[in-house]
C-alpha cells in the first residue's frame, strides 16, 4: 500500500512541476493550470495523510484505501476533462462567430477596394 | 457588393464545400431563373475551385477561412443577409440536386402564407424518389420524432431546399445549429412559435461529386441530432417555465 502511494506522490509532485514549468513557458495559462493543480494537490494530500484517505474510503464504503484513492483521482480528472469540455466549447463557438464575422468583412473590405482602385477610376 | 434593392428582396444562398463542378451551374441556372435576384456562394474553404467557378458565373462570393461544416456556413450567409437588410432568403444546395424551377413557388408562399420558413419537400406529392435503405429509414425515424414534437407532419425532414423570411432570419443569423441542422432548426422555430410549410419540389441526381454521407456517419447523424433536438426542447422550455 505504501509503495503505491509513493508512487501517487511522486505523480502529484511530478504533475505540479510540469504544470509550473508549463506555466512558465507560457504552454498553457494560469486560468487553465488551476485545474491540474487543484487535482494535483488534492492527491499528494491524500496520499501522504492516511488518515484522511481511510476517512474517505470507510465514507465511501470502500474497504481498501488505495482504491479509494484510485476512486478519487479518477473522479478529479473526470471532473477536470469536462470542465476543458466546457471551454473547448465556448471557444469553438466563439472561433466560429469570429470567423464568419471575418469572412464577412474580407468581402465587404474586396468590395471596397475594388471600389477604390485606380484601373476602375481610368 | 450584394446589397438589397427594396424593402422586399430576396436573396438566393448557396453553401459551397468542394463543389467546383457543379457550382457554375447551379449559379448560372438561378441566374437565368431569377436575372434580378442576387446570388451569394458560401465557399466553405474548398480545396478545389469553387471560389472562382462562382465568381465566374457571376455570384458574390464569401470564402470563410477555415472549414466550418455546413451550419457555420449556412450561418455566416444568415449573418450576412439579416446585416444587409434582406426580407428573404432561400437556400439551395451546390452540387445541383435542387432545381431552381421551383424557388418562385418557395418565395410566392414564402410572402403569401403566415409562415416563417417554407421547405422543398420531394415526399409531398406523387413518388417519392429513389434513396438509400439507411437514409429512408432515418427521414421515416425523424418523421415521426417530429410529428410528436411539432405536432404536425413534416414530409421532407431533411431537405436543404429551405426559404426563411426575416423573422426567422433574424433568429438563425443569431443561433443556428451548426452540424445537421435541418432538423434541429424546425424545433427552434417551432419552440419560438414561428410556422412553416412545405412546398413540393422534385430534386434532380447531383451534378458533380459524391454525397460525403457514409454508413457511419449516418448513426452519428441520427445520434447527434436526436441530441439537439432533445437539447434545444429543454432549452426553450427552461426559458419558458421562467417567462
Amino acid at each position: 500500500m505504501d509503495r503505491l502511494l509513493n508512487v501517487v506522490t511522486g505523480m502529484s509532485v511530478l504533475l505540479i512541476g510540469l504544470v509550473f514549468f508549463a506555466i512558465r513557458r507560457a504552454h498553457i495559462r494560469v486560468e487553465y493550470s488551476v485545474s491540474w493543480l487543484s487535482a494535483a494537490l488534492v492527491m499528494l494530500i491524500l496520499s501522504q495523510w492516511q488518515w484522511a484517505l481511510a476517512q474517505i474510503a470507510d465514507f465511501l464504503g470502500v474497504n481498501n484505501a488505495p482504491f479509494a484513492l484510485l476512486l478519487i483521482i479518477l473522479s478529479l480528472f473526470l471532473i477536470v476533462f469536462f470542465r476543458f469540455s466546457v471551454i473547448i466549447s465556448d471557444l469553438k463557438d466563439a472561433n466560429i462567430a469570429l470567423t464568419q464575422k471575418l469572412a464577412i468583412l474580407e468581402y465587404q473590405l474586396q468590395h471596397v477596394q475594388e471600389k477604390h482602385s485606380p484601373s476602375r477610376d481610368a | 457588393m450584394i446589397r438589397p434593392q427594396h424593402p422586399d428582396a430576396l436573396m438566393i444562398l448557396i453553401p459551397a464545400y468542394n463543389e467546383g463542378g457543379a457550382i457554375h451551374r447551379v449559379v448560372t441556372e438561378v441566374r437565368t431563373q431569377l436575372p434580378h435576384v442576387p446570388v451569394l456562394v458560401l465557399d466553405d474553404c474548398s480545396t478545389d475551385n469553387t471560389r472562382t467557378e462562382a465568381l465566374a458565373a457571376g455570384a458574390g462570393v464569401i470564402s470563410v477561412p477555415y472549414h466550418l461544416g455546413l451550419g457555420g456556413c449556412v450561418q455566416a450567409g444568415y449573418r450576412y443577409a439579416y446585416d444587409a437588410g434582406f426580407s428573404y432568403v432561400i437556400r439551395i444546395d451546390g452540387d445541383g440536386q435542387h432545381d431552381p424551377r421551383f424557388i418562385p413557388a418557395l418565395f410566392a408562399a414564402l410572402r403569401h402564407s403566415p409562415v416563417q420558413m417554407v421547405i422543398g419537400s420531394r415526399y409531398l406529392h406523387g413518388k417519392a424518389p429513389a434513396t438509400s435503405f439507411a437514409r429512408g429509414v432515418g427521414i421515416w425515424f425523424f418523421r415521426q420524432i417530429l410529428r410528436l414534437i411539432l405536432e404536425k407532419e413534416v414530409h421532407d425532414p431533411t431537405s436543404g431546399f429551405v426559404g426563411v423570411n426575416r423573422q426567422a432570419l433574424e433568429v438563425f443569423a443569431r443561433s443556428f445549429p451548426l452540424e445537421y441542422p435541418e432538423i434541429e432548426a424546425l424545433v427552434v422555430l417551432q419552440r419560438r412559435q414561428f410556422r412553416f410549410a412545405e412546398v413540393s419540389v422534385v430534386m434532380r441526381p447531383r451534378m458533380a461529386g459524391v454525397s460525403t454521407i457514409t454508413a457511419l456517419k449516418s448513426f452519428y447523424y441520427v445520434l447527434h441530432v436526436l441530441l439537439g433536438v432533445v437539447v434545444n426542447i429543454l432549452k426553450y422550455e427552461g426559458k419558458r417555465r421562467k417567462g
